[in-house]
């Protein structure tokens, strides 16, 4: 968004704040309708005592709402109220409404409900001359003072037109009415049949009420239909004037609408464990923020169910309530899935704080979705959502309409705070980098799976395009389905870049081998240092013991040379001995 | 057999009007006149004013006022208007056959 849109659209909110207020402080009285989301588009329901058109085509809805009117009025406003029909009888009206929730017999029988119907059929009546339509005048007059009624729904007008042959005395007596009926101090609802092309009623019933006229549109795209209602006038009040889309199921007619009017959900800075360590690592070390919307897109069987599962898994282990929305797998399916790689979400199921949820997205409309998914969230009030994926959403609606219905949703979750994780599912030859929907703006952090063909196989690969507000890691990571959950490894990165993989284990490998080759080098220098000292050290040992011997020679030697001169004195002793008593015998010898 | 040519036969006719409004003395005298002119001495009319008992117009269905409701004879037939126009009057009654008008 450019920085000039920014400012209109911050103006924009600024002078709807200054109507409300100025609608608000000029009383203009409404009364609330009960049905869900039109008093709020409308800021509080219809125009009080004032007659108010609803018109649609056949089937759009317009007894509907008129009965629910009426039913709300009574039950959550406590204004009685009249049913005056053209067309149908009491017991097929309450018949018809029964399985929405609405216990018409009820509501008639503690005299809080009028159901009066007027058959006007032209076979029947001949027309001569003057007349006009006291006779519905006084039947309507009694059936309000009956039961002291407030509200009042005339269906349909066109039924009226269709059994009276003089129509320009009609609309004529049609506007006594309508004055008429603003003098009575009820609030009614008149309803007439539109043309498909113009939006127009048939008999142009706009001209008779100028203060409010809401317009129901049946529409059928690609085999959906698409229920839409449109506040076409309200005289002075500010309303929504967007077509916004409706539904009806089990309690009614639900109107949702498209965005709140401003963007005032609370920040937190609370955050909150991704369920994958490594992955909490990536984002800061802590983690998605509470009450922020994440987006997981990738192509087939990246793994985006399973980083989904890890989050509502961790969730709902701290006992935090999940929901969980499947377009694809059975709730069987998920968990048997999701128990293969280590994640048991069974016991969650059964302490009561996981939900999962399984629908066909093509079962019904975009806003028939959004309808459920609002109902779901406000009967089980989850604080952490996994809907799995949204890209199936494509498939029930076109691509803006998909946008603007994930828009109400993103919406939906922030404002109440809940922790949103969605699937997308990339078309394979698609950029990782693209959604369909183009919804990756609405969202706080992106993870981006993919899982490339390298080298004759597929590695799946994790990285985090965005994530508003907090630190990130820029790196890819190679991601891993192990039996015991998601883990995210670093590839390798060589001089090509990085490698996953069955490239990287190669280089993890010779990477070993050359370190046990190394290692081996130095075991045999060791060796080949131990055997030269043993070498030496035998060396040494031998030239002692040769010393020694020599040693030992001498002193042989020593020992022996000292023995002969020993003897020799003993000798030249002994001699001197004999010689010294006979001198004469010395002479004679010699 | 054309319903009033038998002459034994009741016609009970029932008037419904709101209030003595110039439309429903209109009505009033007009239809008095068709039945003193068509249906001498084999009629009754009774008038219901539903400013003073409005809980009746809900059994003949009435919408528009005034309204006149031929109960008898069978089947029930409902002109609403003033009945101007005695032409068309007769041929609601069914005193006179709708075909009648085009021959004559």
């Amino acid at each position: 968004m450019s920085k000039t849109t920014k400012e209109t659209a911050k103006n924009a909110t600024r002078t709807i704040h200054r109507t409300i207020q100025a609608i608000e402080g000029s009383g203009l009285d409404k009364a609330p309708t009960g049905i869900a989301g039109f008093d709020e588009i409308t800021f509080g329901g219809l125009p009080r005592n004032r007659p108010t058109l609803v018109c649609g085509g056949p089937g759009s809805g317009k007894t509907l709402f008129g009965l629910e009117f009426l039913a709300r009025g009574i039950t959550e406003h406590g204004e009685p109220g009249v049913f005056v029909s053209f067309e149908e009888t009491a017991e097929e009206l309450a018949k018809n409404v029964k399985s929405l929730g609405l216990d018409l017999p009820d509501l008639i029988a503690r005299k809080k409900m009028v159901i009066d119907t007027l058959r006007v059929d032209r076979e029947e009546y001949l027309e001569t001359g003057d007349y006009d339509l006291s006779g519905l005048f006084i039947r309507v007059g009694c059936a309000i003072d009956s039961i002291g009624a407030k509200r009042i729904v005339l269906d349909s007008m066109e039924a009226l037109f269709s059994g009276l042959t003089d129509h320009m005395r009609l609309r004529s007596e049609i506007h006594r009415l309508f004055l008429w009926l603003k003098d009575q101090g009820v609030t009614a609802i008149v309803t007439g049949e539109s043309l498909e092309s113009s939006g127009k009623t048939r008999e142009g019933l706009e001209e008779f009420i100028s203060d409010c006229v809401v317009y129901l549109d049946h529409r059928v795209n690609d085999t959906i239909s698409t229920r839409r209602l449109r506040i076409t006038k309200y005289r002075g009040s500010f309303h929504g004037t967007n077509e916004y889309p409706f539904m009806i199921d089990e309690s009614g007619i639900c109107v949702l609408p498209v965005t709140s009017l401003n963007l005032i959900y609370k920040a937190t800075t609370d955050r909150m464990s991704t369920g994958i360590a490594s992955l909490d690592g990536m984002l800061g070390g802590k983690g998605y923020y509470r009450g922020s919307s994440v987006l997981v897109t990738g192509t087939a069987g990246s793994g985006k169910t399973s980083v989904g599962a890890h989050f509502i898994h961790a969730a709902s282990r701290r006992g935090e309530k999940c929901l969980m929305w499947s377009f694809e797998e059975s709730e069987h399916q998920i968990v048997r899935n999701m128990r293969s790689i280590g994640i048991d979400l069974e016991p969650s199921i059964k302490a009561g704080s996981l939900k999962i949820l399984t629908s066909r997205p093509l079962i019904f409309g975009l806003e028939m979705h959004l309808g459920v998914i609002h109902k779901e969230i406000n009967a089980f009030d989850p604080r952490c959502i996994c809907i799995d994926p949204i890209s199936n959403f494509t498939g029930a609606g076109t691509v803006s309409e998909t946008k603007v219905m994930l828009t109400r949703l993103v919406d939906l979750t922030k404002s109440k705070g809940i922790t949103t994780i969605m699937t997308y599912l990339i078309r394979g030859g698609m950029p990782a980098e693209t959604t369909d929907a183009g919804v990756s703006s609405l969202m706080d952090t992106w993870i981006v799976l993919s899982d490339p063909e390298f080298n004759g196989e597929r590695n799946r690969i994790l990285s985090v395009l965005k994530s508003r507000g907090m630190p990130h890691s820029n790196q890819l990571r190679e991601m891993l389905l192990t039996s015991h959950g998601v883990e995210l490894i670093l590839p390798y990165l060589g001089p090509s870049g990085a490698v996953t993989g069955a490239a990287r284990k190669s280089v993890e490998a010779s990477e070993k081998a050359l370190a046990v080759a190394q290692q081996i080098k130095i075991m045999k220098k060791k060796r080949d240092f131990e055997s030269s000292r043993d070498l030496i050290e035998a060396k040494i040992k031998m030239m002692r013991s040769r010393l020694q011997s020599q040693e030992q020679s001498l002193a042989l030697e020593v020992s022996q040379a000292k023995t002969r001169d020993d003897v020799k004195t003993e000798e030249r002793s002994r001699m001197g001995a004999t010689r010294a008593p006979a001198p004469d015998q010395k002479a004679q010898e010699l | 057999m054309i319903p009033g040519s038998d002459k034994s036969e009741i016609w009970e006719l029932r008037l419904y009007v709101a209030g003595t409004t110039p439309k429903s003395i209109a009505a009033f005298h007009n239809l008095k006149e068709i039945c003193t002119t068509h249906l001498a001495g084999q009629y009754t009319i009774e008038v219901i004013d539903l400013l003073e008992n409005p809980k009746l117009a809900e059994g003949d269905q009435i919408v528009a006022i005034p309204t006149l409701v031929r109960k008898l004879p069978e089947p029930v037939r409902k002109i609403i208007g003033d009945l101007s126009n005695t032409e068309k009057t007769l041929i609601g009654l069914q005193i006179r056959p709708a075909k009648a008008r085009s021959a004559s």
